[in-house]
């Protein structure tokens, strides 16, 4: 049998806070293969991006196991095996795009000659090409968006954790930037974790829909998307692409009526 | 244009208000000069001669600006009498002092962000060490340095860098600390040393901050300056000369030495200001 990447066997996390614990998540089991595209859908307060954060070594699970690659997410985190994309783009301002791509490279000791190129790879894959140069600040906000997934890449990062990307972002960007991910995952074949609010999004990008519910945050339904890799945006008036966006807000409502 | 007619507008109030004042301030010695030669006072004799007076309480606009460019421009630089170079003694000391205060306050702000301890244990002291009045701790400075054989520039600086790092300290904890929580995950993403994330997202970070506090830190070590250059007995420097000056009543060269005072202070936060536009503006942070 082939080993996921990421095993999730009982996941517990309970935040202390001043106004007593908080059980973000809870008895969360979940398997990922590698080269899936799992969406993490649910209302805020769901655990979904505290879930996201756990896979990234940024939170740790107070209770349960959590395997990346065999390994605890700590070690993954330093082994340097996530890229990961926040919901601002957050690059900073006294960067130019090509600097900002470059700044992960640096960290990690890439050799000096190699780093122009891995720039320009990426600068290419995110479709900004010619950009490297500018500053963030004379970039839209969708440009800049993806400079920081370009930035995520850069490095060749096995996992590719999303954290709401677009949530920002207007509808018509949005909808480019879904094209540019399924392109890129492609492209990339990386095993990505994407968190969002919107049931299309979540729906078009996935092979796998995890929906989770809040008060404790738990998973409430995973669903195995039976729509082709190839998918050009009028998928999503297909007979198929309906009947799987039913089932997630069916099972987002079941959450709520609970 | 539209910017000069204010400014204009509210220096010429000031000056109308300053000869006034001036006339009123110094006329009781007309009175009392002609009250013993027995003759009486019309109001041109009294303007002409408030005006004029050797030794006015309030000196004229004019008195000081003939002052202020005899000192200068007139005086050869290397006599004792000349503002150039009572305000290079002073200037000296306020640079030396700034420097040594700039230093310390980024390096006390990197400990505070960085160690825990020192975050508990400097900050208070740093506060209390600004409310001690500056008058009363200078000539405590001065003695002790001086009984160790130190005088001159170093203690002038010290006290300078005592005023001046206080700033930079509380500008700078404010500066590396505005990273927010999602920049430094970003950082952890990447594994990056403590090290690297100071050189590469903290210091970048807080260089706005930074010069904010330098331009604030740069007038408060001219001022520690003076205050050190009051009680030292010191014969040069700018603050020697308002001392002499209130010693001997000399009240035009207080008002000249003040006014040369306020240019260094401006001079010196307008060297900042511009400092802080260049290198703004090759970090692409002036947009």
């Amino acid at each position: 049998m082939k080993k996921p990447v990421i095993d999730a066997q009982n996941v517990d996390l309970t935040f202390q806070t001043n106004d007593g614990p908080v059980h973000a998540l809870k008895d969360v089991n979940l398997q990922i293969d590698k080269g899936e595209f799992v969406s993490f859908i649910g209302p805020s307060g769901c655990g979904k991006t505290t879930f996201l954060r756990c896979i990234a070594g940024l939170e740790t699970p107070t209770g349960g196991t959590l395997t990346v690659n065999g390994l605890t997410p700590e070690e993954t985190r330093k082994s340097r095996a996530y890229g990961y994309v926040f919901q601002a783009a957050g690059l900073y301002p006294w960067r130019t795009i090509a600097g900002n791509i470059r700044l992960p490279l640096e960290i990690m000791d890439f050799p000096k000659p190699d780093i122009p190129a891995r720039v320009e790879k990426v600068l290419d894959l995110v479709d900004l090409k010619g950009f490297g140069k500018k500053y963030p600040w004379q970039l839209s906000g969708g440009m800049q968006q993806r400079a920081s997934i370009a930035r995520a890449l850069a490095f060749d990062a096995e996992i590719l954790l999303m954290d709401e990307p677009f949530g920002a972002l207007d509808e018509i960007v949005r909808d480019k930037l879904n094209e540019e991910v399924l392109k890129l995952w492609a492209a990339t074949n990386k095993t990505i974790g994407f968190v969002t609010h919107s049931i299309p999004e979540a729906v078009y990008l996935s092979t796998k829909i995890v929906v989770m519910s809040p008060r404790p945050g738990r998973i409430t339904d995973v669903i195995e998307s039976t729509l082709p890799k190839e998918r050009p945006l009028e998928i999503r008036d297909s007979e198929e692409f309906i009947k799987i966006a039913h089932r997630v807000r069916e099972g987002l409502r079941a959450g709520h009526a609970e | 244009m539209n910017k000069i007619v204010p400014v204009l507008t509210v220096l010429a109030v000031i000056v109308v208000v300053w000869y006034g004042a001036a006339i009123k301030m110094n006329s009781q010695w007309t009175y009392d000069q002609a009250a013993r030669a027995g003759t009486e006072v019309t109001f041109g004799t009294l303007v002409t001669d408030t005006l004029a007076q050797e030794r006015p309480k309030l000196p004229a606009p004019h008195q000081v600006v003939a002052e202020l460019w005899d000192t200068t421009v007139a005086k050869k630089i290397t006599s004792k009498r000349s503002l150039v170079f009572h305000g290079w003694i002073t200037l000296s000391a306020t640079l030396l002092g700034f420097g040594i205060g700039t230093l310390g306050g980024v390096a006390l702000a990197v400990g505070i962000v960085h160690n825990k301890a020192m975050d508990l244990g400097v900050m208070p002291w740093a506060i209390a060490s600004q409310t001690i009045p500056i008058l009363a701790i200078a000539p405590m400075i001065i003695v002790v340095l001086n009984s160790m054989g130190i005088s001159g520039l170093i203690p002038k600086a010290i006290i300078a860098a005592y005023l001046s790092f206080f700033p930079v300290v509380v500008g700078m904890v404010k500066g590396l600390r505005a990273p927010d929580q999602m920049q430094l995950d970003l950082m952890k993403t990447y594994n990056a040393s403590g090290a690297e994330t100071f050189w590469k997202l903290r210091l970048p970070s807080s260089m706005p901050y930074l010069f904010a506090s330098l331009k604030v830190g740069v007038a408060a070590a001219l001022v520690g300056t003076i205050v050190a250059e009051l009680p030292s007995g010191a014969t040069r420097g700018l603050g020697a000369r308002l001392l002499s000056g209130s010693y001997y009543g000399q009240t035009i060269q207080i008002w000249s030495a003040l006014f040369a005072a306020a240019a260094l202070a401006a001079a010196l936060v307008i060297v900042v200001g511009v400092f802080e536009r260049v290198v703004l503006k090759k970090m692409g942070m002036a947009q």
